[in-house]
């Protein structure tokens, strides 16, 4: 690799620059060719976007790639549930970014201040600006802290929402560690879309198995937004078999959050009103704060992107990947971000090239896990239809009846899922 | 200017590899999403890099008819034609380490 960059190094070097300049003008050849390298910005650097920019290294090792990444550790969200139920350690989410960085990648841990779609540049918080060709943007989500009445960033201290992982994760598991048996825990379910949408289900369940072996006096009720979720019928029948000690509140039966009372860690709904001993508040999101300042994010706070591409409809030369982007079917997901990564990879060199994107198939495939040994999914295949990507032939969710011996092997994948794009993505 | 022949050299022969990874059929970046790209990696699933082409067609069409038990294959195979399937075949028939 350092091979790579001693080559694209080489390559900036005046003197191969006017030769490649000379040489363009007798030959009609792409951008690439004539060896000016082209430049591709990717700001966040979770699944979507260390993602993205490892595969654009991987198919063309002369584009120059820049990672703008806040942290010097990125804190998966994908079994973070199993943390919070005491059944895995934080250290195992954790990841580097040595390998992205030797992948000849150019870190840049920093955060992005400001885009200019016009002047196609980003600027950095230390005043620094890059020029980018195409920028990918791969923000994940922001808490729309003007969502829900009573909740604010001080709010999510005392009752945390853990939708991203990290420090908000470990508070989650140590309230839940040192509240007494027979305590109250609430969960509040937003409307869609949202980051995950089994990860609400898929917490109640470990929480609830956390409660069943450690804390079985304990009560645990989902207070929810919606009458309907992800692998919603295989979740109910395990919690029938498990948990009898969680209750789910629909929509319909009242169980939208209207407000939160931090002070008294009180969550409201029209109906009633819990107070709980530990409350956990997954809030109304949106996109990452960067697809504001970049201007692609829509009135629903998302940003809609092309199905062949993942370019903005909004602004040309910008794309936008995983949990931030809406495009139909696939949902937010990391399998989906990174799967969204690789497909906008191939589509920006391309278009870098002078070249026609290739219609794309995608996959997503999503995990949860209800208790050891027990793994259910939900896995399909898109394709694009009318700008939009949309359900393929098949997919869906394990079956209802599968015997406890493909709930242990779904588990069991589950693991090697983790592993394997982990490794794909940081190893 | 021999300077220059060298790079030339070189950027054609990064243009031709980029090519081949370019053109990865719809669907086959999606894959190593589970079934690891790299050797090593702790997973009941199996590589598909430098399987025979025809193995792979086989099991995406017995998957699809149900004909080989699966618990996500069957749903996710079922997204593919035969043809999407076969090109994908060779695609990591033709990834060698």
């Amino acid at each position: 690799m350092t091979q790579t960059r001693r080559f694209s190094r080489r390559l900036t070097r005046r003197d191969v620059m006017k030769s490649a300049a000379a040489a363009a003008a007798l030959l009609p050849m792409p951008a690439l060719a004539q060896g000016a390298a082209s430049r591709v910005v990717v700001i966040g650097g979770g699944f979507a976007g260390a993602s993205c920019a490892r595969a654009l290294k991987a198919l063309d090792a002369r584009i120059n790639v820049t990672l703008v990444e806040a942290s010097r550790t990125f804190t998966a969200c994908p079994f973070s549930n199993l943390v919070i139920a005491g059944m895995r350690e934080l250290s195992k989410q954790q990841f580097g970014y040595d390998k992205v960085a030797a992948a000849g990648v150019t870190m840049a841990f920093t955060t992005a201040s400001a885009v200019d779609p016009q002047a196609k540049s980003v600027t950095l918080a230390d005043g620094n600006r890059l020029a980018y060709d195409r920028l990918v943007l791969a923000p994940g989500i922001d808490i729309r802290w003007d969502g829900l009445p009573g909740y604010d960033e001080a709010a999510a201290n005392v009752m945390p929402h853990a939708w991203k992982a990290g420090e908000q994760t470990t508070l989650l598991r140590r309230q839940l560690e040192s509240m007494e048996d027979g305590g109250l825990v609430v969960i509040s379910a937003p409307a869609n879309p949202f980051r995950c949408p089994p990860g609400p289900y898929e917490r109640a369940s470990l929480i609830a198995y956390y409660l069943k072996t450690k804390k079985p006096k304990s009560k645990l009720i989902v207070l929810d937004a919606k009458d309907a979720f992800s692998k919603q019928r295989l979740f109910q029948n395990a919690w029938k078999e498990l948990y009898p000690n969680l209750e789910w509140v629909s929509l319909s039966s009242g169980g939208k959050v209207t407000s939160v009372e931090p002070a008294s860690k009180t969550v409201v709904t029209d109906f009633s009103r819990h107070q709980a001993a530990v409350a956990n508040i997954i809030p109304p999101q949106k996109a990452g704060h960067i697809a504001d300042l970049a201007q692609v994010a829509d009135r629903s706070g998302w940003c809609p992107v092309d199905a062949m591409t993942f370019e903005s409809k909004q602004r040309p030369n910008i794309h936008v990947i995983g949990d931030a982007a809406i495009m139909g079917a696939m949902p937010k997901s990391a399998f989906s971000a990174n799967a969204q990564a690789k497909v906008c990879a191939a589509a920006v060199a391309k278009l870098l090239a002078g070249e026609k994107p290739v219609e794309p198939r995608l996959i997503n495939t999503c995990y949860s896990v209800v208790a050891p040994d027990y793994g259910i999914t939900v896995a399909g295949a898109y394709r694009p239809k009318d700008g939009v990507l949309v359900d393929a032939e098949g997919g869906g969710v394990s079956p209802i009846d599968a015997p406890a011996s493909t709930r242990a092997a779904e588990a069991k994948y589950a693991d090697g899922w983790f592993n394997t794009i982990t490794t794909e993505v940081f190893g | 200017m021999i300077r220059l022949h060298v790079f030339a050299a070189i950027a054609a022969l990064t243009v031709s590899g980029m090519a081949s990874a370019a053109d990865a059929p719809p669907g086959a970046s999606s894959c190593t999403g589970c079934h690891p790209a790299t050797p090593g990696v702790a997973t009941p699933v199996p590589r598909l890099n430098g399987r025979d082409a025809a193995q792979i067609t086989a099991a995406m069409t017995e998957f699809r008819t149900g004909k080989r038990p699966a618990t996500v294959m069957d749903r996710i195979a079922k997204g593919f034609t035969d043809d999407e399937a076969k090109a994908i075949a060779a695609y990591f028939a033709a990834q060698k380490e």
